[in-house]
């Protein structure tokens, strides 16, 4: 074959060969690359406690409760739930049924405790005419829970 | 593509595209930021920090947009010496930095008052980021050596490496746990962003990718004349002594 | 004058959409200006060396001027 077509099969080889071997170091380090665990992740693993990670999920309708500057809620991803408690400032769009990231870790209890608490949004952009709308006819989707 | 080897004709073939691609970016960019500071609607969730979007998302799509066009650019130069790639990956770098820079700090303009952080190491930001530097490092080795066909390879081998990066930042919101959300506009089926605003980001981003294009003719151009004038001043070297080199040491000429 | 400031303050986000939409203006204003500078620049280089050299694909015909 002529040098342009080997100069080609070699790049495209080369390709290839570094996707294949990208592809497995991502699986092999998936752990390290997700940015939080469901709770149904933290109890099929039996995180221990005293051990820092990030908790997402959704804040559990009717789980709120605020005491002075303390926050209770609890974080469900509809098949588990797990309870935090936060002191600190709650971002804008913090609310119940709202996508959260907590990070922290786990007391005896099973209770977490967070240092930080992030908003999670999904990826639905409309205006609050037509959330309104489908609210009113029922044709509103609640955010899915996180991964 | 060998209509273009001959490099003084892209550069007149430029030359007359090029007001019209700028003429298409100013109007389009008028209308993007007329609707989506103006005539769009703030978001049911979001409220007018969702304006942000109009410049954040598009820089993101041109900063994998001008990766894209780089990597394939240097793969054509590495396999088939094409002069015109060469220069049209060197010329996309600085753009698709640019870029990439916008989306990065557009985006920690929006994540403070949304998420409640100027930054996360997810996978999305974080592949963002290798972005970045990827283009950081493409424009350093164009550089780093003397011969600069060294570089160019350098850079070529480099940019296409890289291109693994970017399924990785298109795909980073559905392989992982994410604190960025997932695809709006790519769904398959309905895109789950309302028309009133969709028409900006999509104005944006016509206008970011006209832009893009603009700008790199321009650079390309800049380019081979550049190529052109090392090779005048190389041939001045080396051609026969007398007159014409006398006058490249700085002789008054006769 | 209410409604302007109304509008500016972006529902209370004004302090990141404006710097949001300044950074991108500044950069995009920014590479067209260098971009360009750098390709009058490149013109400039190419026609003083091609002055100094008028005949230089022709040669020929500046020897026998000579």
């Amino acid at each position: 074959m002529t040098r342009k077509q080997r100069r080609l099969y070699f790049v495209l080889l080369g390709m290839l060969a570094l996707g294949a071997a990208t592809a497995l170091v991502l699986t092999a380090i998936n752990d390290t690359l997700v940015y939080f665990y469901t709770p149904a992740d933290i109890q099929a693993k039996h995180v221990g406690p005293n051990r820092r990670f990030r908790l997402g999920g959704l804040v559990e309708k009717g789980s709120v409760v605020k005491k002075g500057e303390t926050v209770d809620f609890k974080v469900t991803d509809l098949t588990a739930s797990l309870a935090v408690t936060y002191t600190g400032v709650l971002p804008d769009l913090f609310r119940e049924g709202q996508g959260v990231v907590a990070e922290g870790k786990l007391d005896g209890q099973g209770m977490f405790h967070a240092s930080e608490v992030l908003a999670k949004h999904d990826e639905k952009y409309m205006p609050k005419e037509v959330s309104d709308a489908l609210k009113k006819s029922g044709q509103w989707r609640e955010e899915n829970a996180s991964k | 593509m060998h209509r273009f080897a001959n490099p003084m004709r892209f550069v007149r073939l430029a030359a007359a595209i090029q007001p019209w691609t700028a003429g298409v970016t100013l109007i389009l960019l008028a209308l993007g930021l007329y609707f989506g500071l103006f005539d769009s609607p703030a978001d049911y969730q979001q409220g007018e920090s969702v304006r942000i979007m109009y410049v954040h998302v598009p820089s993101a799509w041109l900063a994998m947009a001008a990766y894209s066009t780089m990597a394939f650019a240097s793969g054509v130069g590495l396999v088939w010496k094409h002069p015109l790639a060469d220069l049209i990956a060197k010329a996309a770098s600085p753009i698709g930095a640019a870029f990439t820079f916008v989306c990065l700090v557009t985006g920690s303009l929006w994540g403070k008052p949304m998420w409640g952080t100027w930054w996360a190491w997810d996978a999305r930001l974080t592949s963002m980021l290798i972005l970045f530097f990827l283009y950081l490092g493409h424009m350093a080795l164009l550089n780093a050596f003397d011969d600069p066909t060294r570089g160019t390879k350098a850079a070529g081998i480099l940019a296409l490496a890289g291109f693994v990066n970017i399924p990785i930042i298109k795909f980073s919101v559905d392989w992982w746990n994410t604190l960025h959300q997932p695809a709006s506009v790519s769904k398959v089926g309905m895109p789950t962003i309302d028309p009133s605003m969709l028409l900006p980001l999509m104005l944006m981003g016509v206008a970011f990718t006209t832009f893009f294009v603009t700008v790199l003719l321009i650079r390309v151009r800049s380019e081979i004349l550049a190529a052109k004038v090392r090779a005048i001043r190389l041939n001045q070297i080396h051609s026969a002594p007398g007159a014409i080199s006398g006058e490249l040491v700085g002789e008054s000429p006769r | 004058m209410t409604s302007l400031a109304t509008y500016f303050s972006m529902g209370g986000y004004g302090g990141f959409v404006w710097p949001a939409y300044a950074l991108t203006a500044v950069v995009m204003v920014g590479l067209v200006v260098v971009t360009w500078r750098g390709l009058k620049a490149r013109e400039a280089e190419l026609k003083a060396l091609q002055e100094l050299m008028p005949g230089r694909r022709g040669r020929t015909h500046e020897a026998q001027d000579q």
